[in-house]
């Protein structure tokens, strides 16, 4: 295994893996698809459902999010599984703790809305998503660089590093616990602290219960903000 | 070493925020793949297949639609037959009642006739055989009283005692035929 920060390795596998087992899990689920759906094709069409019209529709819009479901469904479902390996013992490794996953989705993603910004807008979309409408002019010098950094900088920086921190806290909190209760059991003699030891094992159940809300939520609010953005970018001019 | 050990080393030797460039690679172009799959395969299969049903489910729709008006149309169209038949039966009904009152009306008319034609004929024969009988009684009468009076002036020669018992003989006699008559 490469040493951390460096090279290829395992978590560059798991990225892989997890393209290949959404691909093979949507194209199984669909390849005969049923009127009355079975099983798999139940999950696999409830989970497409979900960020169709949960995520799309109701952010995007009736009439503009059709050609961005596949966008919002690659997102949700990538940043989920991935997420979730986390969750999974031997594998144990949410793929976005890794700082330059996240930011390789959240650049991927950034690009996206200031191109579709530019094509509905044309160059007159930087004005419009950085001057404020219905504020006085004085205030302008004020807003106009609060909206550049809020929009241009800070955006894809927390959309980003949120999931990132929040799938690293976890993994650390995680491994943290099992290390200090490998710790309290195995190398310390008092028969008090291997109790404590004990109790360490069962509160760390409770934070990976805990950690796999966490890692739906941000998978499900990564995707979340990709659809915002998208339709902030789209309707510039509304607001 | 050991797993603490092991993150401690972890987290000293690399600050978290800097990016290895093969996560950037790998991912993004991973991403670029399983965007493309998506676009290219998974996408549109599902859609069809939401399509389908809502097409399957909508023609569903308007099937049964259109049996639920054809049963009510056949429903409506048999109560209105039954109604027919009903009206149908009363009138029949009512028909046979009054041709029944009708019947018996007619008998009743016929027997009370035939009745009346009876007893005219009694009647009738009753008055011709009293004709015949008076017609009759009349000649007796006569022949009796030609009889009579033969022997009345045969007698009186004789005895107007005698005379007086021929005549007193000729009524009983009379009498008696007549009791027998009246018997008769």
């Amino acid at each position: 295994m490469a040493e951390y920060g460096t090279g290829f390795g395992k978590q560059m596998l798991m990225i892989v893996l997890s393209i290949v087992l959404i691909t093979w899990f949507f194209t199984a689920a669909i390849k005969n698809p049923k009127l009355v759906p079975g099983k798999m094709q139940y999950l696999a069409e409830s989970g497409y459902a979900f960020v169709r019209n949960g995520i799309g529709r109701d952010i995007i819009g009736e009439k503009n999010f059709r050609p961005w479901i596949p966008l919002l469904f690659a997102t949700f479902f990538f940043v989920l599984l991935n997420n979730l390996f986390g969750a999974i013992p031997f594998l144990q490794l949410p793929s976005f703790s890794h700082a330059g996953s996240a930011y390789a989705m959240a650049i991927i993603i950034y690009g996206t809305w200031i191109a579709v910004g530019l094509k509905n807008h044309g160059i007159r979309y930087f004005k419009l998503a950085v001057v404020p409408s219905g504020v006085p002019g004085w205030i302008m010098p004020l807003m106009i660089p609060l909206e550049i950094i809020s929009n241009f900088i800070v955006r894809p920086l927390t959309h980003s590093l949120r999931l990132m921190a929040t799938m690293l806290a976890g993994h650390m909190i995680v491994m943290l616990a099992a290390a200090g209760a490998r710790h309290l059991i195995v190398v310390q003699d008092s028969l008090a602290m291997n109790g404590l030891g004990v109790l360490v094992i069962a509160g760390s159940v409770a934070m990976y219960f805990l950690e796999l809300l966490i890692m739906v939520l941000q998978a499900f609010v990564f995707a979340l903000l990709t659809a915002i953005y998208v339709q902030g970018a789209i309707e510039a001019d509304a607001h | 070493m050991n797993s603490t050990d092991f993150i401690l080393a972890a987290s000293e030797s690399a600050n978290p925020l800097l990016p290895n460039p093969w996560e950037i690679l790998v991912t993004g172009v991973g991403f670029a793949v399983l965007l493309f799959i998506v676009i290219k395969v998974i996408a549109p299969k599902f859609e069809q297949s939401y399509e389908d049903r809502v097409t399957a489910i909508e023609g569903g729709l308007e099937k049964a639609e259109a049996a639920q008006k054809e049963a009510e149309e056949t429903l409506a169209q048999y109560k209105a037959q039954l109604l027919e038949a009903r009206t149908e039966a009363n009138r029949i009904r009512e028909e046979a009642r009054s041709e029944g009152a009708q019947i018996l009306e007619d008998l009743k008319t016929k027997a009370t006739d035939e009745a009346t034609r009876i007893s005219e004929q009694a009647q009738r024969q009753i008055q011709a055989e009293r004709t015949a009988a008076l017609s009759s009684l009349r000649t007796d009468v006569g022949t009796l009283a030609t009889e009579l009076a033969s022997k009345i002036v045969d007698e009186a020669l004789k005895d107007d005692a005698r005379a007086q018992r021929v005549v007193d003989q000729f009524l009983n006699d009379l009498e008696a035929q007549q009791n027998a008559g009246a018997s008769n």
